[in-house]
């Protein structure tokens, strides 16, 4: 789909935005600490990550996809992209993005502070706000905890005086979850992001009902772990619980899965396929599972990982 | 970096294997056709081995190689590289250090390629520089890509790295500070095209295993009979 399909699929797709939100709000309770969107209305269950996906250089043919992904993302509800400084050229490929489609003012511009020492942080933060073109970031985030003790200080400040929304720490694959349990019980932050995925349960233990009690907003990363959970799952047969989510792909399934935990505020899958992040955004987004259905979908799952 | 254990390779991989290739493809592209000249000249190179030695020779290997590393060092690693990876401007410079190294062995230092007396790691030497020079283009179609991603000396840093090993293990004295950066490239790169599932991951830490072992061999040989 060329750049200006693209375009022309969001201005079409304006009215079936308002009623995509309308219907995510109805799915299953709102996680406590989600926050509340500009102009209204809960943060869709569903995000798009950038690792990897949107590190394409200079590319102009594999720029242009990453555009029609997000323009598919935001046709089908979606809000929050996150980024960091660490995956290359993605912040600059997300910003020309949303400059094409015109969208700056409907993302929840999800970022990342990651520099030491943390003097330098402030000019990195303001660069790759450039990057972007957002007048400012919803949620500034510390991350993989670098210098989280200079860092996080500062990032309050700037929440202070209403130069970023929401801050938040991050960490993935299980590690330092001590440290993020200090964090979250010392600090006033509004979100954390940790690994959480059909396969990696750990969060589960003390991050997610810790987040509950604090009213802290969580992202979970690698829902798909970068691809090896649906590869890992592929040679099997979709177990008979996926029938009655109206789930026809392991993609559909793990992500359900992560996306109705109803301590998690949003998923982050990332991919550079559209025909993914539409059924990501489907999936996620709708007929989510009760805890019920999640502890069979957990139990008819246990033997295959 | 604290619970270094629970990383693994892929843990710091920055893009696809897709962006990767693509990157060297968009580098064939653009530089058309500088690979017939960069593969003229590495071909050229190799044959004059087998001519009888000249200072003039020595001095011309050693200046060809510094411009190869020079020009990989600007348009691949800094250029394209660093827009994928941020820290491939630290190896930009490692290969600019190292084409200054080679230009000042060559010019100043009166670098020999050839040795006056043969030896066993001959062979080995040789074999690297065909493998750079000749084989490595070869290696794109081979694992099923397409030519327009064929990795070339003087144009990719792997051919280019591999190519001057060779050479440098044919040289007298033995330069072994000069094969610092290529040993580290080599491992570098080869740990990266591990994590992207590259089929020739293996080959560049396997190159750079061969030549340390020649040059300890080398200099047990030397300590041994002479």
């Amino acid at each position: 789909m060329q750049l200006g399909g693209a375009s022309a699929l969001c201005g079409l797709a304006m009215p079936a935005l308002a009623q995509r939100e309308g219907a995510a709000s109805a799915v299953g309770p709102t996680p406590r600490g989600a926050p509340t969107l500009t102009g209204g209305g809960a943060l869709p269950r569903v995000g798009l990550g950038s690792w990897i996906t949107f590190n394409v250089g200079n590319d102009a043919a594999a720029r242009m996809q990453c555009a029609d992904v997000m323009a598919a993302f935001f046709s089908a509800g979606g809000r929050l992209i996150d980024s960091s400084p660490m995956y290359g050229s993605s912040q600059a490929v997300i910003g020309e993005g949303l400059k094409k489609l015109n969208m700056l003012g409907r993302v929840y511009s999800a970022d990342k502070v990651w520099i030491a020492p943390a003097s330098r942080g402030a000019a990195q933060m303001e660069a790759s706000r450039n990057l972007w073109g957002v007048p400012r970031f919803d949620l500034m985030q510390v991350h993989n905890l670098l210098s989280w003790q200079e860092h996080l200080p500062l990032l309050l400040d700037m929440k202070a005086a209403g130069r970023v929304r929401h801050v938040g720490i991050t960490t993935s694959e299980g590690r330092r979850m001590r440290d993020i349990e200090q964090i979250m019980r010392a600090h006033p932050i509004d979100f954390v992001q940790v690994t959480y995925s059909l396969a990696d349960r750990r969060a589960e233990d003390r991050i997610l009902p810790l987040a509950r009690e604090r009213g802290i907003a969580v992202i979970a990363n690698r829902p798909f772990e970068q691809g090896e959970l649906l590869r890992a799952l592929a040679r099997h047969a979709l177990p008979p619980i996926a029938a009655e989510l109206q789930c026809t792909s392991w993609a559909q399934f793990a992500l359900k899965f992560v996306a109705s935990h109803p301590d998690v505020t949003c998923a982050i899958p990332a991919t550079t396929s559209v025909a993914h992040v539409r059924e990501n955004m489907a999936a996620g987004l709708s007929n989510l599972p009760d805890m019920g259905q999640r502890n069979r979908m957990a139990a008819q799952t246990a033997g295959l990982l | 970096m604290t619970e270094w254990w629970t990383y693994r390779i892929d843990s710091f991989l920055l893009f696809s294997a897709r962006t990767y290739q693509r990157l060297i493809e968009s580098t064939n592209t653009d530089v058309w056709p500088l690979q017939m000249v960069t593969l003229m000249a590495g071909m050229g190179l190799l044959l004059w081995l087998g001519r009888p030695h000249s200072q003039r020779r020595d001095r011309v290997v050693f200046v060809l190689l510094a411009l190869a590393w020079a020009w990989v060092a600007w348009d691949f690693l800094h250029r394209r590289f660093a827009t994928i990876n941020w820290a491939a401007d630290y190896a930009a410079l490692l290969f600019a250090l190292q084409a200054v190294a080679l230009l000042w062995v060559g010019v100043s230092r009166g670098g020999r390629v050839r040795r006056r007396k043969l030896s066993p790691t001959d062979p080995v030497a040789i074999l690297l520089i065909v493998l750079g020079v000749i084989v490595y283009p070869l290696l794109a179609p081979m694992l099923g890509r397409p030519w327009v991603q064929a990795e070339v000396f003087a144009v990719a840093p792997d051919p280019t790295v591999i190519t001057t090993l060779g050479f440098l293990l044919l040289a007298e004295p033995p330069r072994r500070l000069l094969i610092v950066v290529p040993v580290l490239w080599c491992l570098f790169h080869g740990a990266l095209l591990w994590g992207l599932r590259a089929g020739q991951a293996w080959v560049p830490p396997a190159v750079a295993l061969l030549a340390v072992a020649c040059l300890l061999w080398r200099r047990k040989f030397v300590l041994h009979h002479f």
